[in-house]
Parts: C-alpha cells; sequence; structure tokens
C-alpha cells in the first residue's frame, strides 16, 4: 500500500512536489487501508496552498522506521469525514475545521478543539464564542447526575474543563474541553524561523522544554543541511534524558499523593527537584531553556563537570529507588493503582495513543527505538511496556524508564565525544517538508515543517503527544468511578498546553 | 466543672491536629508546619470575611454552628475533668452515638443548600459510610453496658484494672473496632485525605468547599473537636485512673496524644482506600464489634 506514499525517514527532508497529490478518494483509501495494517497517524493536518485547502498527512510505520506522507485537495468547504471508519483522527479533524473553515462531513462529534480563530482569513466554522461554550454530551434520566469540573481548578495547574455523567460514583461518560491555554503558536510560527521563534517552540510545553526544541531544531537542521557535532548530539540526548528523569519522578510522586501515601509522595517532590537542577547545571535553567539551539547546543562542559554531574546522577537514582520502590511493596498502594483507569490495548490502538500511555498497554512504541535520531542512532535505550493498561501499568512504566534514562545519561556523561558542540545552521531548503519526531517523556512529538519558496516555513505543525491522548483519559474513566478521576489524570499527566498551542 | 472541661477541649482539640501533622511531616522526612498551625488557621479566618453563595439560605450557616455545638455537647458526656462527666445520665451512650447524627443532619444539609454537585456528591458520601460506620459504635456500647451493667457513658468506657483482666479480649476488639471508625468519621487515611483540595475524591472537605471566614473556622474548630472527642473516648478507656482530677485528666491528655502519634503513623505507611472498598472496612469494624458482644455475652 505504500505506492502513493512519499516515504521519509525520522528529520528526513523531502522536496514538497514529491509529496503524491492523491484524489480524495485515494487518500482516503491509504489512510484507512495503513491504519488496518502497520500505520498509525502521526499527524494531519491542513494548509492553505494556491489558494486552496490541502490535507497533509503523516503516517508512522514503527516496525520499520517508515514515515509516508501524501496530500490532497479540497474542492469547496467540505470533505467526507474519516472519523467514522478511523476514530484516531477524529481530533484532527476537528483541528482542520477549526483551522481552517471546512467540514468535516459525516464527523460523529464535530466540535471545536482549542476555540481559537481560523488561520484562514475570515472562515469560521464555529461560532466564536470563548473557550468552553459549546453543547456537551449528555445522558439523560431521573438518576443520571451530571458533574462539571474546572476550568478553574483546587490546584496549580493548567486550566481545563471536564464534564461527567454520572450515576451514583460511576462514570458513564468524560467530557474534556480544553483551548484555555491558546497563545496561536502555529501562527506566530508561519512565516519563521524569526527571532522569537525559540521561545515559541521551548514554551508549546514548558515541561516538555527540550523535547520540542529538539524535534524543531532537528526539522530545521535537516532543511538547513546542517551536521551537528556529536558532543553537541550527546548533551542533547543528556538533556532530554533528564528531563525525562525529573518529570517520572515527579509523576510517580504526585501519584502516590494522589492515594495519600505520603512517604513516596514528599520523597520524589524533593528528588524531582534534583533532577532538575542537573538539568541547571548544563545550561542555568532547571527546565533546559536556552540549552538546545539549531546547530547544537549553547553550553559545554568540562570532563571534571561531567563526572561530578554522574555522581549526581548516580545518588539521584539511588534515592529514587528507594522512595519509589516503596511503591510496589505497599498493598494498600498496589490495590488503589491496579484495575483503575484501564485502557484496552484495542482502545489503545484505536484512538492512536502514544508514550507512556500506550507502552503501558504493551505496545511497543518509543521514537527513540523505532525512529532513532541524533545520539539515538549510537546509544540505544530499551522500549520498557507494561501490560495492563491502567494506573499500574502506567506507573511501572515511567519507573522503568527512569531506569534505562539514567543509565543512558551515566554511560553519556563518561564517553562524551571530543568535538564542538555547534556548528553554523544554513538557509532552509525551498518547497521542502520534514517530519521530525522525538520521544519526549510523554511520548510522540511531531513537529512537521513545510517551507515556501522564500526559504520560510509556511507552515508548521506541532503535535504534542496530548493531542493522542487526551481522549484516552476519557476512555480510562468509562464504567470507573468519579473518585478515581484525580489518581487517572495524573496517570497520564497530559500538557493542556502543549494541546492548546 | 463545665467551664473547665469546656475550656480544656477548646484549648487542647486543635493541638491534636497538629502532633498528627507532626508525626506525618518526620515520618516523611519533612520539617512540618508548626504544632499550633490549626490555632493559627482558626485565628485567621475568623478575622476574614465571609463569601455567600447567593443560592444559599440560613441552612448553610446552620450547619457549621451546630456541628462545633455538637462536638462541645458531646464532649461533656465524657469524664475527662472528674470521676463522672458534667452531662450523665441513663441512656446518655444513645445521645452520644445519635447528636453526632444530627449534627451530620445540619453538615450534609448545609452541602446540599449550595447546590453544587461536589457538594451534593460529599453529603451522599458522607451519609452512606456514616450509616455503616454507626452499627460499629453502637455494639462496640451494648458490649461495654453489658461489661458495666450501666448504660451511662462515665460507667461505661471507665474501665479499670479489673474490667481488663476479666475481659481483655473484647475490650480489645472494642478499642480497634472504635479506632477504625474514629478514622472515618473524621475523614481521616484510609477513608479520606485530609490534605487532599480534589473535589473529586473528598468525602467530608468537598462539604465545606462553598464556606469561608468565621463559618469555614467553626467548620474547622468543629472537625478538631469532634477527633478530639472520639480520641478521647478511647483514651479514657485505655488510660488508668490515679484518683486525683488532674492527675487523670493529664493521663487522658496523655493518651490522646498518643493516639494521635498513632494516626500520623497510620497515615504515613498506608495509602488511601478506594471508595468502594470504604463500605468493606466499616463492615469489618462492625462485625469486630459484633465479636466483643459475643464474647461478653458468654
Amino acid at each position: 500500500m505504500t505506492g502513493d506514499l512519499l516515504i521519509l525517514r525520522n528529520a528526513q527532508p523531502g522536496r514538497l512536489s514529491d509529496v503524491p497529490l492523491l484524489a480524495m478518494s485515494e487518500f482516503r483509501r491509504q489512510i484507512l487501508e495503513g491504519t488496518a495494517e502497520e500505520w498509525r497517524v502521526a499527524s494531519l493536518f491542513a494548509r492553505e496552498s494556491e489558494g486552496q485547502i490541502e490535507l497533509m498527512v503523516v503516517m508512522a510505520n514503527d516496525g520499520a522506521g517508515q514515515l509516508g506522507l501524501a496530500r490532497t485537495r479540497l474542492r469547496g468547504d467540505e470533505f467526507p469525514s474519516l472519523t467514522p471508519d478511523c476514530p484516531q483522527v477524529h481530533l484532527f479533524e476537528r483541528e482542520i475545521a477549526e483551522q481552517y473553515g471546512v467540514r468535516p462531513d459525516g464527523h460523529p462529534w464535530l466540535k471545536p478543539v482549542r476555540f481559537q480563530p481560523p488561520l484562514r482569513q475570515g472562515e469560521f466554522a464555529f461560532p466564536q464564542n470563548g473557550p468552553g461554550v459549546t453543547d456537551f454530551f449528555r445522558v439523560e434520566g431521573e438518576e443520571v447526575h451530571e458533574v462539571a469540573v474546572g476550568p478553574v481548578h483546587a490546584g496549580v495547574i493548567e486550566p481545563g474543563h471536564f464534564r461527567f455523567q454520572c450515576h451514583g460514583e460511576m462514570v458513564f461518560h468524560l467530557e474534556i474541553a480544553l483551548g484555555y491555554q491558546h497563545r496561536g503558536v502555529e501562527r506566530a510560527l508561519m512565516g519563521g524561523p524569526g527571532r522569537k521563534t525559540a521561545q515559541y517552540i521551548e514554551t508549546t510545553a514548558g515541561d516538555t522544554t527540550i523535547g520540542h526544541m529538539l524535534a524543531y531544531c532537528h526539522a530545521v537542521e535537516a532543511l538547513g543541511g546542517v551536521r551537528v557535532p556529536a558532543r553537541a548530539q550527546a548533551l542533547r540526548g543528556i538533556a532530554l534524558e533528564l528531563e525525562r528523569l525529573a518529570n517520572h519522578t515527579g509523576d510517580l510522586g504526585a501519584l502516590s499523593g494522589d492515594v495519600a501515601f505520603l512517604p513516596t509522595a514528599s520523597y520524589c517532590g524533593r528528588i524531582r527537584g534534583d533532577w532538575l537542577n542537573l538539568t541547571a547545571e548544563l545550561c542555568g535553567s532547571r527546565f533546559g531553556r536556552g540549552l538546545v539551539r539549531p546547530g547544537g547546543v549553547l553550553y559545554d562542559m568540562t570532563t571534571a563537570e561531567a563526572a561530578r554531574l554522574g555522581d549526581r546522577v548516580e545518588s539521584a537514582v539511588h534515592d529514587s529507588a528507594d522512595a519509589v520502590g516503596l511503591l510496589w511493596t505497599t498493598p494498600t498502594v498496589t490495590e488503589r493503582f491496579e484495575n483503575t483507569g484501564t485502557v484496552s490495548a484495542d482502545a489503545c490502538d484505536q484512538i492512536g495513543m502514544v508514550g507512556v500511555a500506550a507502552r503501558a498497554c504493551g505496545r511497543a512504541i518509543d521514537v527513540r527505538h523505532d525512529f532513532p535520531s541524533g545520539v539515538y542512532r549510537f546509544a540505544h535505550v530499551p522500549v520498557m511496556t507494561a501490560h495492563y493498561g491502567d494506573v499500574n501499568s502506567r506507573a511501572y512504566v515511567r519507573w522503568l524508564e527512569l531506569e534505562r534514562s539514567a543509565e543512558f545519561v551515566r554511560e553519556q556523561l563518561r564517553s562524551l565525544p571530543d568535538t564542538p558542540v555547534h556548528a553554523e545552521a544554513g538557509a532552509l531548503q525551498p518547497d521542502s517538508v520534514v517530519v521530525s519526531l522525538v520521544e519526549g517523556w510523554r511520548g510522540e512529538i511531531c513537529h512537521v515543517a513545510v517551507t515556501d519558496g522564500e526559504r520560510r516555513l509556511a507552515r508548521y505543525k506541532i503535535t504534542d503527544p496530548s493531542f493522542h491522548n487526551w481522549f484516552g483519559l476519557a476512555l480510562a474513566l468509562r464504567e470507573g468511578e468519579i473518585s478515581d478521576f484525580p489518581l487517572c489524570n495524573k496517570s497520564f499527566n497530559l500538557s493542556y498546553c502543549g494541546h492548546d498551542l | 466543672m463545665i467551664a473547665l472541661q469546656l475550656l480544656l477541649v477548646v484549648a487542647f482539640s486543635p493541638l491534636l491536629l497538629g502532633v498528627i501533622n507532626r508525626t506525618k511531616a518526620i515520618v516523611a522526612g519533612r520539617r512540618g508546619q508548626p504544632l499550633l498551625q490549626a490555632y493559627y488557621d482558626i485565628l485567621r479566618l475568623l478575622r476574614r470575611g465571609t463569601v455567600l453563595s447567593s443560592t444559599t439560605t440560613i441552612v448553610f450557616l446552620i450547619g457549621p454552628v451546630v456541628a462545633i455545638v455538637v462536638g462541645l455537647a458531646a464532649s461533656l458526656m465524657l469524664p475527662l475533668t472528674g470521676r463522672t462527666a458534667p452531662i450523665a445520665f441513663t441512656g446518655d451512650v444513645l445521645v452520644f452515638v445519635y447528636v453526632f447524627a444530627l449534627s451530620r443532619f445540619f453538615t450534609t444539609s448545609a452541602a446540599l443548600d449550595t447546590g453544587s454537585a461536589f457538594e451534593g456528591m460529599g453529603a451522599a458520601r458522607e451519609v452512606t459510610f456514616a450509616c455503616l460506620a454507626e452499627p460499629a459504635l453502637l455494639l462496640g456500647m451494648v458490649a461495654l453496658t453489658r461489661l458495666s451493667h450501666s448504660l451511662s457513658l462515665t460507667r461505661l468506657i471507665s474501665v479499670g484494672g479489673a474490667e481488663w483482666r476479666t475481659a481483655s479480649a473484647a475490650l480489645v476488639l472494642i478499642v480497634a473496632s472504635w479506632f477504625i471508625v474514629l478514622l472515618a468519621e473524621n475523614s481521616r487515611v484510609p477513608f479520606d485525605d485530609p490534605n487532599t483540595h480534589l473535589e473529586l475524591t473528598m468525602i467530608h472537605e468537598v462539604m465545606v468547599l462553598d464556606h469561608s471566614g468565621p463559618a469555614f473556622a467553626l467548620v474547622l474548630y468543629g472537625a478538631a473537636v469532634k477527633l478530639f472527642v472520639f480520641t478521647a473516648l478511647i483514651a479514657i478507656m485505655i488510660t488508668p485512673r490515679v484518683g486525683n482530677a488532674a492527675a487523670d485528666a493529664a493521663l487522658i491528655l496523655a493518651g490522646v496524644l498518643v493516639i494521635g502519634i498513632i494516626i500520623g503513623l497510620v497515615e504515613s505507611a498506608m495509602a488511601r482506600l478506594r471508595l468502594v472498598r470504604v463500605p468493606q472496612l466499616l463492615i469489618t469494624a462492625t462485625l469486630i464489634s459484633a465479636f466483643a458482644v459475643v464474647l461478653v455475652l458468654k
């Protein structure tokens, strides 16, 4: 079936004209047949091309490490929706409708994604009422009640609105409305790269600064034909894994806190700070701001500093093992984690989940392994999976990854290549497309850059792993208890701003 | 004597919260909040203004008032500062158990009065779990009634060395059952998490989300007094009497503090139960009490 797709590797540029321009029926067939086999949809977005709306799909074949691209042009303001046959594109189609004012005909639940103004001048698919003002799915009946939570929550977290349809303590359905964090990142990136581009990318999701920046750098470096020095690649890998270590540790602590198990919660809070401080050692920012830039990294370290960092990784991973170990040996915690918020492997495939949540369902997909780029082409990190798709599995995958990441960081610190850390970046090649995948700590970050004839970014599509996974949280709650929601939510720990862009 | 005992309860209750929190902090390797934090919180709230939802009525404000009054009234049925309690009469056992039901009626009504989905959920959980905790408390009283041949709380719980020698098994069972009831009634781990701010999982705390200012201060004080009363109930049973009123009161307070530390240790060592498991643990407590009754009936 790959005959009508342009096959690319991760961060391999292709000419836009080489992406097959298919008829709509052929485009649909490619996606439906692809997702029925080994492929999943990594991104699906629209852009304007010669006054017409063009859809472009990026499909990923994890086993073969291939990315398949195809495009189609819309005639008129409607196109037949793929969602009824291919649920994993449901949110992408809603996004396309919102951004370009076109209607996926036959979409079962067509409503705004972010309540954002359209990217195309003057085309409104939805009334502009502001975030959260829309119809929600409702279950009617004497004994059914509706619980609405947010956008303002009883904690220092990002805003999002959750609508539960409940029968007593049992949840029939959860609908999630986001968009409160929409800042217009994709619009701001059009016509770039500019002075503020790096800042926009780094703040796409503040807790995934390195992940998103790395995806961006891989994309523009590929388009600019830059060869990043080996030392810079190693330092980038270290930074990406430190980000994973900090967030996984924080998540395990927060999961523990949500079941009121104090020891792990207290210690992990402190250890997360230790991991963040290691990133601060690299570049002066605990979240890695300003470390990664196109061409390499902006900060280097001496051998003595690398050795010291290695020692601190050693002690932090030792402390983590002590604190997190309690989770697996305390029966009350296990009882609480197991069989809570289960997502079946089938559902995981259907809605196209990625990252930790997918690996917890037994799906061995990991960009570092399947689409290696940068340092991961030389140093392999094993893919960690669990099998039950519940909170316990998601927690356990985090712990396994934490161990592997720490090992990776220590190894890289011991054998830092002796090269410069920065190479000059060139201008982007015109009329091209590149897909850049990075395994952020949440999962697959997908950036697609399309350049115009003037070597500028005509369209820059960001797909945060949260975009794939939010619906998984809604499924995890089905037939579950409403009191388990905070725990399930934390076990996914998805990004609001990464979704809202 | 009433004034003295009220003063003791009012002054001492918030300290118990401090002891529990300090225990948890030490076990978790933290320094923790000041021992007297609960007093500071209450004083701060008393100076604050109140925000009232436009859907609420007078019922909303009656809830916190009844809660603290009931707590104090119940505390007067305990022999804390003398051989007999300030309020003692035949059959006061039932009053003691059911004044808390009265208080629950008003606090859940206040919660429902806000019309909030969260508070309604909290109220539903509160009453469901309370009616499962009630038989455990009551059956314990039945066993003690049989032991002491009295229907007055003072006589009932003033078990001395003689009873501990002859009916130790039954007494241990009652103390165990009541400790579970204590945790459930006062929204402690494993039933509820006093530290959580997640509105969907809370039981007691979610019912008071809309209270603010002095009304919320009363809610906090009422909760502290209730915790103290339940703790003192057990402390009176397990501490010895020396005959001197002051020394006896000191012994009881020491017992209360030790139980506070035990609560802190329990909260440090286990996770909270899944909500559907809560009834199972409460039924277990009832069964433990029932076994105590069987033992004293033989």
